[in-house]
C-alpha cells in the first residue's frame, strides 16, 4: 500500500474527513464472488437484465400487435404461441421485464434510503427518539404490505409512483431494524466517541463514521429486499393494481392468460419462469453476500 | 535438578500446528517436558502460538488449525493419536484445561454444584453418589472456596471473577488429573483477585503433586509460581530453563529484552520496550524470527534458524550468540532513556493548576459511581489515576473529557473556566485543548478510514490549514510517535496493536492539546509494546510539556511515567500525592494492599 506517496497524498487530502470508502464492499464482493451461488446468481441476473433492457430490440413483433388467433400453440411464426388477444408471447416477454426491474429496483432504493436513515437516527439517538421511530415502524410492519398497497392504490388509482412508494414503504421497517441493530453496535465503539469528542457534527458522524461500517449488512439486506420488491410488484400487477393493460408486464401477463394454463401453458409459464429466475438469482446473490460477510467476520476473529 | 529425571509426566516432541488450508505455521517444532509436581510457565506475546501449543496438549485445535506433526505423550498415552471417544476420557481425566475467561466458560444456567458434579459423573468418579459428594466438598476446599450447600447452589453470575476462576480450576481438578493446563487464567482479573488465584494454583501444585502448564504473556505474574519457564516467540521456543536461570542469566536476547520491558514498582527507570512487533503467523522469516527486532543480530540470524543448545541440559536456548549474550553482551543498543522528572511536592498553587475537578459526583445509569471526587492536574505534570476495575477511574477521566454519558454533579474547571459536562456544550478551543486517548486501539480507530483521514479530521476541525500544512503536520506528528509517514495511506487493520495505539496518540497530538488523557492506553498491548508506548509518552511529556492524566490499573507503570498519583477505590480517591511518597510510604490501607498484590519479580525469586 505504500505506493507513490506524493500522488496518493494529494488525492487523499482532497477527500479528507473521509468520503465513505468502498474498500469493505470490494472485499465483501470479492469474497462473495468466490462462492458458486453468487456466480450463478449474478450470471442469471445479468442475463435477465440484458433481456429486460435489450430484448425489445430483437423482438419479432410489437407488443400490442395481433399476430394470430388467441392462445395459438407455439410454432415457427410465434415461438411461445399467442396470448388471449392473439399477441406474440415471446415479444411480450421480451418487453415485459423492464417494468419489473425498474419498479423493483426503485422501490428497493426508496425503502433502503428511508429505512437506513431512520435506523441510523434511531440507533444513534437512542432513548425517546429511538422508541418513537421504532414503534411507529412497528405499526407499519403490522399492516400486511399488499393490503396496505391495495388500500392506497384503490383510493388514488393505479399510479406507478404510488406502487413504487408503497412497496418501498413496506420495506422500510425491516431495513430500519437491521440498520438500527448494526448502528447500535458501531456507536458503542470508541471511534464514534472520539469523533464526538473533537466536535464532529452528528450528521457527519452518522454518514462518515457509522454508515461505512454497516455497509455490508445493508448490502445483503438490499439484495433480499430486491427479491421481495420483484415478487410484490409482480403480485400487484397480477391482481390488477400494478401495470395496466395493454402494457407488457410479466405479472400482468400471468393474470391475463391464466384461463389458458391448461390449453396453452407457455403463455403463463414463460413470464412465471422469468419472475422465478429473477427472484432466485437475486436471492442467490444476497445469500452469497451474506455468506461472504460471515466469512470476513471469521477471518478477523482468527487474525 | 538432574539431567535425566524419571518422573516425566508430559513430553511434547517437535509439535507442529498449521492453519488448515493455507499450511501457515502457528507452532513450529515445539518440544518440552514437564515433570511430576512441576509448574512450567509458557510465556509469549500475542500470536506467539502459546495457546495453540497449550490446547494441543489436549489434542484440541481451534477451527482452521490442525496438528501437522509431532507427539504429545502423557504418562505413556500418545494423545494426538486417540479417537474422539478415548479423548473424552483423557480430557478432564488425565489432563485438564482452565480457560482464560471463567465467566464465559461456566454455564450460566447451571448451579456451580451441579456443574462440578457433572464432571465427576461424566468421568465416573467414585462408586456412589456419596463418594462424589464428598469429593465435591473436598474440591471446594482445595481451591479455597466455601463448601457449604448455599454456596454450591449459586449460579456463576453470583460469584466474583476470582471465585468463578477458582470454580473453573476446581472443575479441572475434579478427577485428579496428572497435569492441568492454565491458559492465562488471571488476565481478565484485577491484581488483588489475581493474587488469590495464583495462591490457589500454588497451593494445588505443592499440596497435591499435580503438574501444570501455566500459559501467560506476563513474566512477572509467574515469577513466584513456576519452576521452569519456556519463552515462545513466533511459534518457536527460544529459551527454556529453570526460573532462576532465566531471570538472572537469560541467554536469549528476546528473554533479556522481555525482562527489561516489564514495568516494576521499584524501578525508577521506565521499562524498555522492544521496537517493532512480533510477526504474525505467515509473516515469519526463514531464520530466527526475532532478527528484525534484535540489537545483536548477525548476518546468519536472518537465514538460518539456530539449533537448541545451552549452558546446561536443563537450560536450552536457540540463538547463534547465546554464549556472548549469557556473558553479558548488551542486548539494548541506543541512547539512554529520559527518565521522568521527579518532584518532591505536589503543586498546589492555583495558577499552575490546569484541570481542577471539584466535588464531582457521577452516575452510571442510575447508580452513583463517583462520590464527591476532587483532584487537580498541574501544568507540565503527569497525574496517574490508579484503581481496579469498577473504581471509577475511567468515569472520572471521561467526565473531564466531556465523554460521560450520564448524570454528573460538581464542577470541572479548565484554566479557571468551568467546563460543560458534554463536549457538545464546550467551545472548540476547550475541545482542542483536552484530548483523550482510548483504551483499545482496535475500537478507537474507524476501520473504514485511512490513517490520513483519521489524522486530518482533528486538523480540519480545529485549525485552518491548507492541504500542504495539514500534510506537513501529520507527517511531523507521525515521526514524533515513531511511525513511518508512508503509513498514511494504510487502514488500521493493516497495522499491529502497538502501531494502532501510536496512531491514536498521533490523532490526539495533531490537535496540539495542553491536556492529554490516557485511558489504560497500554492494557491491550503486549508487554514489550506497552513498554515502548510508555517510553513514547514519557518522551512526549518531557518534550512538549503537555499535562497528562494517565489512567491505569497497573501500579507498576506509575513510577516510570507520573509525578503524582491518585489512588481510587469504589468511586473515591483514597490517596493523592507525589509518586515516590505514595509508593514508598503508602498511607491508605487500600494502597498498601494494591502494592502488595501487584506482581513483581521480587529479589527472593531470583535465588
Amino acid at each position: 500500500m505504500s505506493i507513490e506517496p506524493e500522488a496518493a497524498s494529494t488525492q487523499g487530502a482532497v477527500r479528507t474527513a473521509g468520503a465513505p470508502r468502498r474498500r469493505e464492499w470490494v472485499q465483501t464482493l470479492a469474497e462473495a464472488w468466490g462462492l458458486r451461488r453468487t456466480k450463478v446468481g449474478s450470471v442469471m441476473f445479468a442475463f435477465l437484465l440484458l433481456i429486460a433492457l435489450f430484448g425489445r430490440f430483437v423482438a419479432p413483433y410489437t407488443p400490442t400487435e395481433f399476430v394470430g388467433p388467441p392462445f395459438s400453440d407455439p410454432s415457427s411464426a410465434y415461438w411461445l404461441g399467442t396470448d388471449f388477444l392473439g399477441r406474440d408471447v415471446l415479444t411480450r416477454v421480451l418487453h415485459g421485464g423492464l417494468s419489473v426491474f425498474a419498479l423493483g429496483i426503485s422501490a428497493t432504493v426508496i425503502g433502503t434510503v428511508f429505512g437506513v436513515s431512520l435506523g441510523l437516527v434511531a440507533g444513534y439517538a437512542r432513548r425517546v427518539v429511538d422508541e418513537g421511530i421504532m414503534r411507529v415502524l412497528d405499526v407499519v410492519l403490522a399492516f400486511p404490505s399488499v393490503v396496505l398497497a391495495m388500500l392506497f392504490v384503490s383510493i388514488l388509482g393505479p399510479r406507478l409512483w404510488l406502487i413504487v412508494l408503497m412497496v418501498g414503504v413496506s420495506h422500510m421497517p425491516r431495513i430500519a431494524r437491521v440498520t438500527r441493530a448494526a448502528t447500535v453496535e458501531v456507536v458503542a465503539r470508541d471511534f464514534v466517541r472520539a469523533a464526538a469528542a473533537v466536535g464532529v457534527p452528528r450528521r457527519r458522524i452518522l454518514l462518515y463514521e457509522v454508515l461505512p461500517n454497516i455497509s455490508s449488512p445493508l448490502l445483503v439486506e438490499f439484495g433480499l429486499r430486491l427479491t421481495y420488491s420483484i415478487i410484490m410488484i409482480a403480485a400487484l400487477s397480477f391482481i390488477g393494481f400494478g401495470m395496466q393493460p395493454p402494457a407488457a408486464d410479466w405479472g400482468l401477463m400471468i393474470n391475463e392468460n391464466r384461463i389458458a394454463i391448461i390449453t396453452q401453458p407457455w403463455v403463463v409459464l414463460a413470464p412465471v419462469l422469468m419472475i422465478g429466475a429473477l427472484t432466485i438469482s437475486a436471492n442467490l446473490m444476497a445469500d452469497g453476500l451474506s455468506r461472504a460477510m460471515v466469512g470476513i467476520d471469521r477471518d478477523t476473529a482468527q487474525a | 535438578m538432574s539431567d535425566a529425571r524419571s518422573d516425566i509426566v508430559l513430553t511434547v516432541e517437535d509439535l507442529r500446528v498449521v492453519l488448515d488450508p493455507s499450511g501457515i505455521e502457528i507452532d513450529d517444532g515445539v518440544s518440552f517436558v514437564i515433570h511430576e509436581g512441576e509448574v512450567l510457565g509458557l510465556v509469549g506475546e500475542s500470536a506467539s502460538g502459546k495457546t495453540t501449543a497449550a490446547t494441543s496438549l489436549l489434542a484440541y485445535q481451534r477451527r482452521g488449525a490442525k496438528v501437522a506433526g509431532g507427539r504429545v505423550d502423557i504418562m505413556g498415552t500418545d494423545v494426538l493419536t486417540l479417537s474422539r471417544a478415548e479423548l473424552r476420557g483423557v480430557r478432564g481425566g488425565l489432563i485438564s484445561y482452565v480457560p482464560q475467561d471463567a465467566s464465559a466458560s461456566l454455564n450460566p444456567a447451571l448451579r456451580i454444584g451441579d456443574q462440578l458434579m457433572e464432571i465427576l459423573k461424566e468421568h465416573s468418579f467414585g462408586s456412589s453418589k456419596a463418594e462424589r459428594q464428598a469429593r465435591l466438598v473436598e474440591m471446594m476446599d482445595e481451591v479455597l472456596l466455601p463448601n457449604d450447600r448455599a454456596f454450591l447452589r449459586r449460579y456463576p453470575h453470583q460469584l466474583s471473577g476470582g471465585q468463578q476462576q477458582r470454580v473453573a480450576i476446581a472443575m479441572a481438578m475434579a478427577n485428579r488429573p496428572k497435569i492441568i493446563v492454565l491458559d492465562e487464567p488471571t488476565t481478565a482479573l484485577d491484581v488483588t483477585t489475581q493474587a488469590h488465584v495464583l495462591e490457589t494454583v500454588r497451593h494445588l501444585t505443592s499440596s497435591y503433586g499435580v503438574s501444570a502448564l501455566y500459559v501467560t504473556h506476563d513474566l512477572a505474574v509467574v515469577a513466584c509460581l513456576v519452576d521452569r519457564i519456556a519463552i515462545m516467540y513466533a511459534g518457536r521456543l527460544v529459551e527454556i530453563g529453570p526460573r532462576a536461570a532465566l531471570f538472572t542469566g537469560a541467554h536469549h536476547p528476546y528473554t533479556r529484552r522481555l525482562l527489561a520491558a516489564i514495568p516494576d514498582i521499584h524501578a525508577t527507570q521506565p521499562p524498555r520496550g522492544i521496537p517493532g512487533s512480533a510477526p504474525r503467523p505467515g509473516n515469519r522469516v526463514a531464520g530466527c524470527a526475532f532478527t528484525p527486532r534484535c540489537d545483536c543480530r548477525i548476518d546468519r540470524c536472518a537465514t538460518e534458524f539456530p539449533p537448541y543448545t545451552g549452558p546446561h541440559a536443563d537450560h536450552q536456548v536457540c540463538c547463534w550468540r547465546w554464549e556472548e549474550v549469557g556473558r553479558g553482551l548488551p542486548v539494548i543498543v541506543g541512547e539512554e532513556l529520559v527518565s521522568t522528572a521527579r518532584v518532591e511536592e505536589p503543586c498546589r498553587t492555583a495558577d499552575s493548576t490546569v484541570v481542577d475537578v471539584r466535588h464531582v459526583t457521577a452516575f452510571y445509569q442510575r447508580k452513583e459511581v463517583l462520590h464527591d471526587v476532587s483532584a487537580t492536574l498541574c501544568e507540565h505534570r503527569c497525574l496517574a489515576l490508579v484503581g481496579e476495575s469498577g473504581s471509577g477511574k475511567t468515569t472520572l477521566a471521561r467526565c473531564i473529557a466531556g465523554l460521560h454519558q450520564f448524570k454528573m454533579h460538581g464542577a470541572i474547571e479548565f484554566n479557571g473556566a468551568e467546563l460543560a459536562a458534554e463536549t457538545r456544550g464546550r467551545t472548540s478551543a476547550e475541545r482542542q485543548a483536552i484530548q483523550y486517548i482510548f483504551q483499545s486501539p482496535y475500537s478507537s480507530l474507524n476501520p473504514r478510514k485511512t490513517i490520513r483521514q483519521l489524522l486530518s479530521q482533528p486538523i480540519d476541525i480545529f485549525f485552518d490549514l491548507d492541504r500542504d500544512g495539514t500534510e506537513e503536520r501529520m507527517v511531523r506528528v507521525l515521526e514524533h510517535v515513531a511511525l513511518d509517514p508512508s503509513l498514511l495511506n494504510r487502514y488500521p487493520e493493516q497495522l499491529s496493536g502497538g502501531e494502532r495505539q501510536r496512531v491514536a496518540i498521533a490523532r490526539a497530538l495533531v490537535a496540539e492539546p495542553s491536556v492529554l488523557i490516557c485511558d489504560e492506553v497500554t492494557s491491550w498491548l503486549d508487554v514489550s509494546v506497552q513498554a515502548a508506548i510508555i517510553e513514547l509518552l514519557v518522551h512526549l511529556q518531557s518534550e512538549t510539556g503537555v499535562s497528562m492524566l494517565f489512567v491505569t490499573h497497573n501500579l507498576a507503570l506509575v513510577r516510570s511515567i507520573a509525578q503524582e498519583v491518585a489512588v481510587m477505590q469504589d468511586g473515591r480517591i483514597v490517596e493523592h500525592g507525589v509518586v515516590d511518597a505514595v509508593l514508598d510510604d503508602p498511607q491508605a490501607e487500600y494502597t498498601r494492599l494494591l502494592l502488595c498484590d501487584t506482581p513483581t519479580i521480587p529479589a527472593d525469586c531470583r535465588i
